[in-house]
């Protein structure tokens, strides 16, 4: 490890301790505001540690987000809240598992269009399984936890995904991902394996949007399929990474911090025209800062020290 | 047999679904995620017509089909056409143009919820039973089919009888070979993208005579077309047509013999199915 690496461990650190501070100055509408954040950065980073180096755009957080939601939700009468978090982390885990060998072997479109609709097919299935067994659609999810709690549970997951991240990026597996991204062709030549590659990935990812489903379940308190496995919370992850910008780790924290507050302002000002007004925010993203808001603050730096 | 006769109708007007996505996929090589809201779109634009003047919801095909073309011209020139100039090869094309149409998808969304409201809409049109082996049918599945049998010949016949329908087919097979014998790309690439919605708002159109709708359910119709167009294989239209049927079969199969709703899973299954066994379609070729 070299110095800069101590360095910028220490600034991150650093950096969450300061944010860990924020329930203690505030328990309303920011601490709110901060489990938004915290919660869109796990959701965020985990989704680029897949996506990001592979350029497969996943379009299923929320399938594995509901999954989670939804192992707390009907499991909270037979186990503790932390064995359901494992076991929300497991089953989502094992669902990207079972997704990604079908559609991650072979290149091309497929995953992108399988993960369309992937979060609708668990909420069909999940509905249907509830009527069979009879039932009731919504379930109650009754477990004390203050929102200080769960932004500090948040932000130590996030934590925990910025560390792996780093840890995959200096690995062979984060520069075979690499490779994949930049020519898939190249990649199988020089004998990477790379089905195992993206499965394993994108299961790391999974099973994150996973635990925090489980995490945020409790907040929630009332857990119903169409709310667990909204098409909205996948396209926000999306939007905000891009916004952000994929090839940095900490890339997705920048579009998560601006996007939430923006949010925030605009579903409380046009509660009636969210969809059209992400819809046009995301094609202002693609068209008008493809690289994100790195990719502009990495250029302007660049032209910085040309001018020097 | 009431499956095999209800799977059957309902894969005819898929087929129109999936042939549209499949000229903009194959031609011009745009991955339109938002095809489904062109579909959902056309079923709102027929209940519109249908409501206000009570003729035949067949007659708002004349407007609804040339709109479409218009609207999706639009969008290919001043949306795709930057993007595919932008792009430095397939796979950027390929990411660059399914997030464009996925924020159009909800654009779309948006425009029709702020229009229409979230409610469901149907129409009643010719709901009378046809009995067809000893089954009951309405009436308006049938038209609808036969509809969209006759628009599925026109296209094939378009394709395949004229000069513009052969330089589309010589653009979907290779781009760079197509521009060596004087076919204009760009051209024949926006005809594609604008045919395939209008051909798509056709479908939109049939299908609405004789289904409920919202708003939202467009994804819904992406993921259906989409499922078609990799089960027939991408560059073979008799693929698209026969995929259809099947899909068409196994929802209708699903439907009455598990749960209504879990169609979405029945297209789900045979999608693993065609990605496990034949990744290429039924009609591709292996590359």
């Amino acid at each position: 490890m070299s110095g800069a690496d101590m360095r910028n461990l220490a600034l991150a650190a650093l950096a969450f301790l300061v944010a860990a501070l924020l329930p203690l100055v505030d328990t309303g509408y920011w601490l709110s505001i901060g489990v938004s954040i915290a919660m869109y950065t796990v959701l965020a980073t985990s989704w680029t540690l897949f996506s990001g180096p592979t350029n497969y755009i996943s379009l299923a957080t929320a399938a594995f987000f509901g999954i989670g939601m939804y192992v707390v939700a009907a499991g909270l009468d037979y186990a503790s809240f932390p064995v359901l978090i494992v076991l929300a982390a497991v089953a989502a885990a094992a669902f990207a598992g079972i997704i990604g060998l079908a559609t991650l072997r072979i290149s091309g479109v497929y995953f992108v269009i399988f993960t369309l609709g992937l979060a609708e097919l668990v909420r069909q299935i999940v509905s249907w399984a509830q009527h069979v067994m009879g039932s009731s659609s919504g379930l109650y999810v009754l477990i004390g936890m203050s929102d200080a709690a769960l932004y500090w549970l948040l932000l130590g997951l996030a934590a925990i995904v910025f560390l792996i991240g780093w840890l995959i990026g200096r690995s062979r597996l984060g520069f075979a991902l690499r490779i994949i991204g930049n020519d898939e062709v190249v990649a199988v030549h020089v004998g990477i394996d790379t089905s195992r590659a993206k499965v394993v990935l994108f299961v790391i990812s999974a099973m994150f949007a996973g635990i925090t489903g489980a995490l945020v379940a409790p907040r929630w308190s009332y857990v119903e399929p169409t709310l667990a496995f909204s098409p909205f919370l996948s396209f926000q992850v999306v939007i905000m990474s891009l916004l952000g910008g994929t090839h940095r780790l900490w890339g997705p924290l920048l579009g998560v911090v601006p996007f939430t507050l923006l949010w925030e302002f605009i579903s409380a000002r046009f509660p009636a025209q969210t969809t059209l007004l992400l819809g046009v925010a995301f094609l202002l993203i693609v068209y008008a800062i493809p690289n994100g808001v790195v990719g502009l603050c990495e250029t302007a730096y660049r032209r910085w020290r040309y001018a020097k | 047999m009431d499956i095999i006769v209800t799977g059957l109708l309902l894969g005819g007007t898929y087929a129109l679904m999936a042939m549209g996505l499949q000229l903009q996929y194959g031609v011009a090589r745009i991955m339109n995620l938002a095809n489904g809201e062109v579909l959902i779109a056309a079923a709102f634009g027929t209940f519109w017509f249908f409501a206000a003047t009570r003729f035949s919801p067949l007659w708002a095909l004349l407007f609804v089909v040339p709109l479409a073309f218009v609207v999706n011209g639009a969008v290919y020139r001043v949306l795709l056409l930057p993007l595919v100039r932008r792009a430095r090869n397939q796979g950027q094309l390929e990411v660059d143009s399914i997030l464009a149409t996925f924020g159009l998808s909800f654009i779309a969304v948006g425009l029709l919820q702020a229009t229409v409201g979230g409610e469901y809409l149907s129409y009643s049109y010719l709901a009378e039973p046809v009995v067809i082996f000893g089954e009951r049918y309405g009436l308006n599945r049938i038209v609808a089919f036969v509809g969209a049998v006759v628009l599925c010949a026109m296209l094939y016949l378009w394709l395949h009888r004229t000069r513009t329908g052969l330089a589309l087919r010589a653009v979907a097979v290779s781009p760079s070979s197509a521009s060596l014998v004087s076919i204009n790309v760009a051209r024949a690439s926006a005809l594609a993208f604008a045919m395939g919605g209008a051909v798509t708002a056709a479908g939109g159109t049939l299908l609405s005579m004789f289904l409920t709708f919202d708003a939202s359910l467009g994804v819904i119709f992406t993921l259906k077309a989409l499922v078609i167009v990799i089960m027939g294989g991408v560059s073979d239209i008799r693929g698209a047509i026969v995929a259809s049927f099947i899909l068409g079969f196994a929802e209708t199969a699903v439907a009455s013999l598990v749960d209504p709703g879990l169609t979405l899973a029945a297209a789900y299954m045979l999608f693993i199915i065609v990605l496990l066994v034949r990744p290429e379609g039924l009609f591709g070729r292996r590359s």
